[in-house]
C-alpha cells in the first residue's frame, strides 16, 4: 500500500516549505480556492468517508455540515494537536516532521467551513512541534498561502498557535475552548455543541491533526479514490501507534483494518524477548483491553466495536506475560484521577476512589471485597459524567476487571503481584 | 519589577489580540515561565496587570496547569514518564537510577538546585520508552549510558 501521510515522513527537511513543495504540497490549497466552492469540499470529504483520529470517529465532513448556515458570526476552526492518550504518539510525527501538511489541510479545511480564524492547540509539553509549526506558518504566509486575499480567491485566513499547560482535558473538545478562552480547562455539558455554539459561543469546528492531514490528499485524488482505501465505513488509512511489550515499536501508516495480530507479529516484530502475550489495549488507554486470544480483529471502528472495545485514537499498547495487569491498570487510573478536571462529582469522586483502592491493592492491603468494589464504582463513573473522561477511566477499569478477575482476586487474598512494575505511585 | 522589559513587551503585544483578554492568559503563562522557570504568585500578578485580566483570574488558571512549577525548581527539570507504555519498558527502573545518581527521591531537588526530578503522565513518547522530558526537549529510548553521558554533560556545564 502507498503510504499518504507517512509519504515523506523520512525526507529530510521535509518541515521545510521548499522541500514540502518539491514533493507536491501546496497543490491541493489553489485547486481548492480556484475549482471548488466552500460547499463542494464539505460534500467531498463527507463523500471521501473519512472520519475523525481523534478518538470517536464522527465524519469529518458531516460534522462541518452542522455548522449554521449564513450566520453572522465568525466561525473557528481548532486543530487538535493536543495528543495526550497514554499510548498514542502520531500527531507530533506528523506536526515535527511534516507539519506544512497538517497545515495546508487546515487552510483547505478552514476555507471550506467560511472559517477566518484558525487554531492550532498544541499539548504544553510540544514546545519543538510549535516551534516547527510557528516557522511553517511565517513561510505559507511569505508565499501567500495564509493571510490577506490567499492567491488572488479574495479569501482571508489567519492562523493562531495556542499551547496547553500540561492538561489532559485540554484535548476534549470542550475543555480545549475553555482553555483557549483563558480558564481552567473544565468541560462543557453538551449540547450546545461547538459547531452551534464553541470557541466565544462562536460557531466552531474541532478536529484531530491526522484528520486534516488527509484532507489535502483527498482534494488532489478525490473522494473516491480515498474511500476506496480501507474498509467501507472507516476510510483511509490510520496511523497507528505500537508501544509496549513488541520488538518494534513506532508509527505504521496502514489500512485501515489491518489485523491486530499481524500488526503486532509482523509489522511490529513480535513480543519481547518472545515471550508470550497477555493483552493488548488497541485504542489507547481509555479503550477496552483485549486478551491475547482476542486480537485476531481488523481495527477499524466497525470491528472493534464488535469485540466491545473501540478503535479511539489507535494507541496499541501491548503486555507480554510478565504483566501484573492490577500494577498496570493502576499506573492507568493514577492518570485519570490526575487528569479528572474536578467539574463533575462521579469522576472526580470516582477515579480519586478507584485510585485508592488500586493502591491499596498493590501495596496487598486489598480486601477480598474490592474487586467487586472497584467494578462497581467504575460501572456506576461510566455514563454519568459531563464529558467523556469519566468514561474513558471506568473503561478500562471494567474490562482489566471482567478479563483478569484472577489475578485481581489473587492480590486481594494475600497474593503478590506477579511483574516488573515497582512503583505504587502516591 | 520582576518581568524583564522584553517579556513585558510581548506580554503587552498579548493585550488586545483576541476577542477577550481572558484569551491571553494562556500564552501570557508560557511567556512568564519561559522566563522564570515557575510561575510564582508575584510575577503573575504583574502579568495579570499589563494584560488587563485580574490577578485571581490570572492566578486560578495558573493553578490548573501543572506544566508549570509553582515555585523555584532546578535549573533542569527531569520529568520522567511513568505511564503504561514506559513503565512496560522500565521507566520505573529509570526513575530508581535517577534518584541513586542524584541522591534525590522524586519531587525533590538537588541541593546545588541544579537538579529537580518529578514523574509524569504520558508525553505522547510511548514508542521510544522509556523517555523523559528535560525542561523543553524530550530524551528516547534512554539506557543507563545514555543517562549519565547527559548528567555528566549538565554536570560538566555548570562545573561541578
Ligand atoms: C478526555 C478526552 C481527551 C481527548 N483528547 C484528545 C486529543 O488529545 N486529541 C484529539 O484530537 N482528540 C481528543 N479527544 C477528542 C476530542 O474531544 C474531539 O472529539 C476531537 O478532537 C475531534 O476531532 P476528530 O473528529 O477529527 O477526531 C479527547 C476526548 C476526550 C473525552
Ligand atoms: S507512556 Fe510514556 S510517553 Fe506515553
Amino acid at each position: 500500500m502507498e503510504k499518504i501521510l507517512f509519504k515523506h515522513i523520512d525526507t529530510p527537511d521535509q518541515n521545510k516549505i521548499e522541500t514540502y513543495m518539491a514533493n507536491g504540497g501546496y497543490t491541493a490549497l489553489p485547486k481548492a480556492l480556484k475549482e471548488y466552492k466552500p460547499e463542494e469540499l464539505v460534500e467531498m470529504v463527507k463523500k471521501s468517508g473519512l472520519r475523525g483520529r481523534g478518538g470517536a470517529g464522527f465524519p469529518a465532513g458531516v460534522k462541518w455540515s452542522f455548522l449554521p448556515k449564513g450566520t453572522d458570526r465568525p466561525v473557528y476552526l481548532i486543530v487538535n494537536a493536543d495528543e495526550s492518550e497514554p499510548g498514542t504518539f502520531k500527531d507530533r510525527q506528523l506536526l515535527e516532521y511534516d507539519p506544512h501538511q497538517t497545515l495546508e489541510g487546515t487552510i483547505i479545511s478552514a476555507y471550506a467551513i467560511n472559517c477566518h480564524d484558525a487554531f492550532i492547540y498544541f499539548r504544553g509539553e510540544f514546545a519543538y512541534a510549535a516551534k516547527v509549526m510557528e516557522r511553517c506558518i511565517e513561510e505559507a504566509t511569505e508565499k501567500g498561502f495564509i493571510g490577506k486575499n490567499i492567491l488572488d480567491s479574495g479569501y482571508d485566513l489567519n492562523v493562531h498557535i495556542f499551547r496547553g499547560g500540561g492538561a489532559y482535558i485540554c484535548g476534549e473538545e470542550t475543555s480545549l475552548m475553555e482553555s483557549i478562552e483563558g480558564w481552567r480547562a473544565l468541560s462543557r455539558q453538551k449540547p450546545p455543541f461547538p459547531a452551534g455554539e464553541g470557541l466565544w459561543r462562536c460557531p466552531t469546528i474541532i478536529n484531530n491533526v491526522e484528520t486534516l492531514s488527509n484532507v489535502p490528499h483527498i482534494v488532489n485524488k478525490g473522494a473516491e479514490w480515498f474511500a476506496s482505501i480501507g474498509t467501507e465505513k472507516s476510510t483511509g488509512t490510520k496511523i497507528y501507534c505500537l508501544s509496549g511489550h513488541v520488538n518494534r515499536p513506532g508509527n505504521y501508516e496502514l489500512e485501515m483494518g489491518v489485523n491486530l495480530k499481524e500488526l503486532i507479529y509482523e509489522y511490529g516484530g513480535g513480543i519481547l524477548d518472545d515471550r508470550p502475550l497477555k493483552a493488548v489495549i488497541p485504542g489507547g488507554s481509555s479503550t477496552p483491553v483485549l486478551k491475547a486470544d482476542e486480537i485476531d480483529v481488523k481495527m477499524d471502528f466497525e470491528s472493534l466495536a464488535a469485540k466491545g472495545t473501540m478503535l479511539g485514537s489507535a494507541g496499541v499498547i501491548v503486555m507480554h506475560d510478565g504483566t501484573c495487569m492490577v500494577s498496570a491498570l493502576h499506573r492507568l487510573i493514577h492518570f485519570y484521577e490526575h487528569e479528572s478536571c474536578g467539574k463533575c462529582t462521579p469522576c472526580r469522586e470516582g477515579t480519586n476512589w478507584m485510585q485508592k483502592i488500586l493502591t491499596r491493592m498493590i501495596r496487598g492491603e486489598g480486601k477480598p471485597e474490592d474487586v467487586d468494589l472497584l467494578f462497581d464504582i467504575a460501572s456506576n463513573v461510566i455514563g454519568n459524567t459531563v464529558c467523556p473522561l469519566g468514561d474513558a477511566a471506568a473503561m478500562p477499569v471494567m474490562s482489566f476487571v471482567e478479563k483478569f478477575r484472577d489475578e485481581f482476586d489473587n492480590i486481594c487474598n494475600g497474593g503478590k503481584p506477579k511483574g516488573t512494575l515497582k512503583f505504587p505511585f502516591k | 519589577m520582576l518581568i524583564s522589559e522584553e517579556t513585558r513587551k510581548k506580554l503587552a503585544e498579548l493585550k488586545d489580540k483576541y476577542p477577550t483578554r481572558q484569551a491571553s492568559i494562556m500564552p501570557a503563562l508560557h511567556l512568564v515561565f519561559d522566563e522564570f522557570g515557575y510561575l510564582g504568585v508575584e510575577q503573575l500578578d504583574e502579568a495579570a496587570d499589563i494584560i488587563g485580566v485580574s490577578r485571581l483570574d490570572m492566578n486560578e488558571t495558573a493553578s490548573f496547569y501543572t506544566l508549570f512549577p509553582k515555585q523555584k525548581v532546578g535549573k533542569y527539570l527531569i520529568q520522567v514518564c511513568t505511564n503504561l507504555s514506559c513503565a512496560l519498558m522500565g521507566a520505573d527502573n529509570l526513575v530508581e537510577y535517577l534518584e541513586e545518581k542524584l541522591g534525590i527521591k522524586l519531587g525533590e531537588t538537588t541541593p546545588d538546585g541544579i537538579f529537580t526530578l518529578w514523574n509524569v503522565e504520558c508525553l505522547g513518547s510511548c514508542g521510544t520508552a522509556p523517555m523523559m522530558q528535560v525542561n523543553d526537549e524530550y530524551y528516547e529510548d534512554l539506557t543507563r549510558e545514555k543517562v549519565d553521558e547527559l548528567i555528566e554533560n549538565w554536570r560538566k556545564g555548570e562545573g561541578s
